[in-house]
């Protein structure tokens, strides 16, 4: 008899193309993703020494980044230019490089564009079970539906377009278990928060977590993918959940799914791929999703958070004086004294987008908050960027853009957005923005921005109250 | 890549925890095609200080960082490395890493040492005023006051260090295995291969 493995195990052994003496592994690629920002200078390197894309057939290319939000198309369907010069600049190298190499290219005008975190699964392009990179920390995003998925630097991609291989040493497993039903208003988001303030920002490096528990059980799919995009948060490249009927009911039919007999082995094959019983982790963290509440960070990690109801922590209140250190000077760059309370916190600007919160769950939850209510007037800007195309049309569908608008949010093309300050979204120095993005690093959303990650649900509340807001006392 | 064997010279004494990527090289940097250049903007934010250590007479131009835990966390931007490599960095010595920084710093010749947090209090205290040196053959971090601290390193990452190896060609040298492995793959799960249909 076998080992018992886990689901990580599992996928690991299915990739090894050689192990080296040392360890070190050659793992197959079965998905690459390619975006504008951190793929030029891999196939410049690819051109330079005469190599070509290996497996072309594997590998999707879709800018993000750096597109504007704003209208691609005048009134008469004419496709308006890229204002920024290096930013239209470094989006046309992407198109020639994916025509050069023959690489599948989805275009910013394509109605499947949008965010690659969230195009993958939407086109059923990633799939439980498969090694997925792309030039992008928030890859751990795939990991939830059951893909082993990380992001990788330049050279890796390089790597990658050459060889379809990565070399790579093993990771230390460690499980997240979390456990109970959360609470009304307590979302994926939150979920995901808690974990990282428990955990901390490193909590996770040199480690792989799979997400387990009653809790994310109970998730959506498009749940699960918000949990593990911020695996990377914790410090681990990748998050994983096991795939389940949940996630084979989401993939079914999407154009690059397997269809007919072709199907029913995947789904066959995809089941085998649980954690055995008895297989252990190198580390174990159990959560008791009664625990968990409506969360926000208050600081420049994302690691600083605490519930909606909590206040600004007094940096002496943590004991590792180098924490000490850090809390005092994010304070001083957040503009927050110690002790205020979080709900007594002004913003001014509203962000919910981003490949964590952007796809047509999130668009829901944030209008069922909106809906009837109008923007604060202290909200100088509040923008809703739906991941994709078919987010957006599928919003539309619903009612919902208008839901938003009729509030006075802005309702956006698909794209990165305000999670980067790469595009002319960005939030000005000095003031606050609720955001459903993934980072509140200094300087993320723009010079001197200030940042408070929340849960698009808690993001339309701020929106709609100009302050951070428990969403509970906005719920019928 | 430029191997390293041994680096000697100031080391800024930095020590800040959790530095993330987009501290090491802000967005608005990446929105370039090469490699080159990418010095200027390091750190741009702390270093818009006039007193900044980076720009400070005694570390404009030094060799060695020393950092706090989980340097280099975050966005997996290579830009970073780049980034410090124009800088004139070729070894970090920090508590540890974010897995992505640390293999992408391998990857353009500059060394990831990682140390406890009491030789890095120590080495925090010598560079104020003396250099540091590394050897990476010996896996050593030394200083003209007799310190001696050893560090381990992967050997797959030394022997790439230590030869300025590019690991792509390594990789070629392994096409027969790949192309078998694709060929099981292909037998074993055919379903695999994308092909897009619209139902």
């Amino acid at each position: 008899m076998t080992r018992p493995r886990t689901l990580y195990e599992k996928i690991w052994d299915a990739h090894v193309v050689e192990q080296r003496p040392d360890g070190t592994c050659l793992i197959f690629i079965d998905r690459h993703l390619v975006h504008e920002v951190t793929s030029p200078q891999a196939f410049a390197g690819l051109r330079a020494n005469g190599r070509t894309v290996r497996r072309p057939d594997l590998t999707l290319a879709v800018p993000d980044h750096n597109l504007p939000t704003t209208a691609r198309k005048d009134a008469r369907g004419n496709i308006l230019p890229i204002a920024d010069a290096e930013s239209a600049a470094q989006l046309a190298t992407l198109e020639t490089n994916a025509s050069e190499f023959g690489v599948r290219y989805i275009d910013a005008v394509a109605p499947e564009q949008g965010i690659v975190h969230v195009v993958g699964p939407e086109q059923g392009f990633s799939l439980p079970g498969t090694t997925i990179v792309c030039g992008d920390s928030h890859t751990a995003c795939h990991g939830g539906i059951g893909a082993l998925a990380f992001g990788i630097g330049t050279s890796e991609v390089e790597h990658v377009l050459a060889t379809q291989t990565l070399l790579l040493q093993p990771a230390k497993t460690m499980e997240v278990r979390v456990e109970g039903a959360v609470g009304p208003g307590v979302t994926a988001k939150d979920i995901i928060l808690h974990i990282t303030g428990t955990i901390g920002a490193a909590g996770g490096t040199g480690h792989v977590i799979e997400y387990t528990g009653s809790a994310i059980r109970a998730l959506s799919v498009e749940g699960r993918l918000t949990v593990s995009n911020m695996a990377i948060e914790g410090g681990a490249r990748a998050g994983l959940i096991a795939p389940d009927e949940v996630t084979f009911a989401y993939l079914k039919d999407r154009p690059y799914a397997p269809k007919g007999a072709y199907w029913d082995a995947a789904v066959e094959y995809w089941k085998s791929l649980a954690t055995d019983p008895g297989a252990t982790y190198d580390k174990v963290v159990i959560i008791d999703a009664a625990d968990i509440a409506p969360s926000v960070t208050w600081g420049t990690s994302p690691e600083d958070v605490v519930p909606i109801t909590g206040v600004v922590p007094d940096p002496a209140s943590f004991a590792d004086p180098s924490k000490q250190a850090a809390a005092a000077k994010s304070l001083a760059y957040m503009g927050l004294e110690p002790g205020t309370r979080m709900q007594d916190v002004p913003v001014e600007n509203i962000f919910i987008g981003s490949c964590t919160n952007s796809r047509i769950e999130d668009m829901r939850a944030a209008a069922a908050i909106v809906k009837g209510r109008k923007k604060a007037a202290n909200v100088k800007w509040a923008i809703v960027v739906p991941g994709s195309g078919l987010v957006k049309a599928q919003a539309e569908a619903e009612g919902l853009d208008r839901i938003f608008t009729d509030a006075g949010l802005e309702w956006r093309e698909p794209g990165c957005s305000a999670c980067l300050a790469m595009n002319p979204d960005k939030v000005p120095a000095g003031e606050r923005c609720a955001s459903t993005s993934n980072r509140n690093f200094v300087g993320r959303q723009g010079p001197g921005s200030r940042t408070h990650l929340v849960s698009p649900a808690m993001a339309a509340a701020a929106a709609v109250t100009g302050k951070l807001t428990d969403v509970r006392e906005l719920m019928a | 890549m430029t191997p390293i064997e041994k680096v000697e010279g100031r080391a800024i004494p930095f020590g800040l925890k959790n530095v993330d990527t987009d501290v090491i090289i802000p967005a608005h940097w990446l929105k370039t095609t090469t490699r080159d250049g990418m010095g200027k903007g390091a750190f741009e934010t702390l270093r818009a200080d006039p007193d900044n250590l980076f720009d400070s007479p005694q570390f404009k131009g030094a060799p060695i960082l020393i950092a706090g835990d989980n340097f280099g966390c975050g966005s997996s931007r290579e830009h970073a490395a780049w980034a410090l490599g124009d800088l004139g960095i070729r070894v970090v010595i920090a508590p540890s890493y974010s897995d992505i920084f640390s293999g992408n710093a391998v990857k353009n010749g500059i060394l990831p040492v990682v140390l406890p947090q009491a030789a890095i209090d120590r080495l925090m205290e010598v560079a104020q005023t003396d250099p540091v040196h590394v050897d990476l053959d010996t896996q050593t971090v030394t200083t003209p006051f007799q310190d001696r601290f050893a560090f381990e390193i992967d050997p797959f990452r030394k022997m790439c260090l230590l030869g300025g190896l590019d690991e792509i060609s390594l990789t070629e040298k392994s096409a027969a295995a790949i192309g078998a492995y694709e060929q099981t793959l292909d037998a074993d799960r055919p379903w695999l291969r994308p092909t897009a249909t619209r139902t």
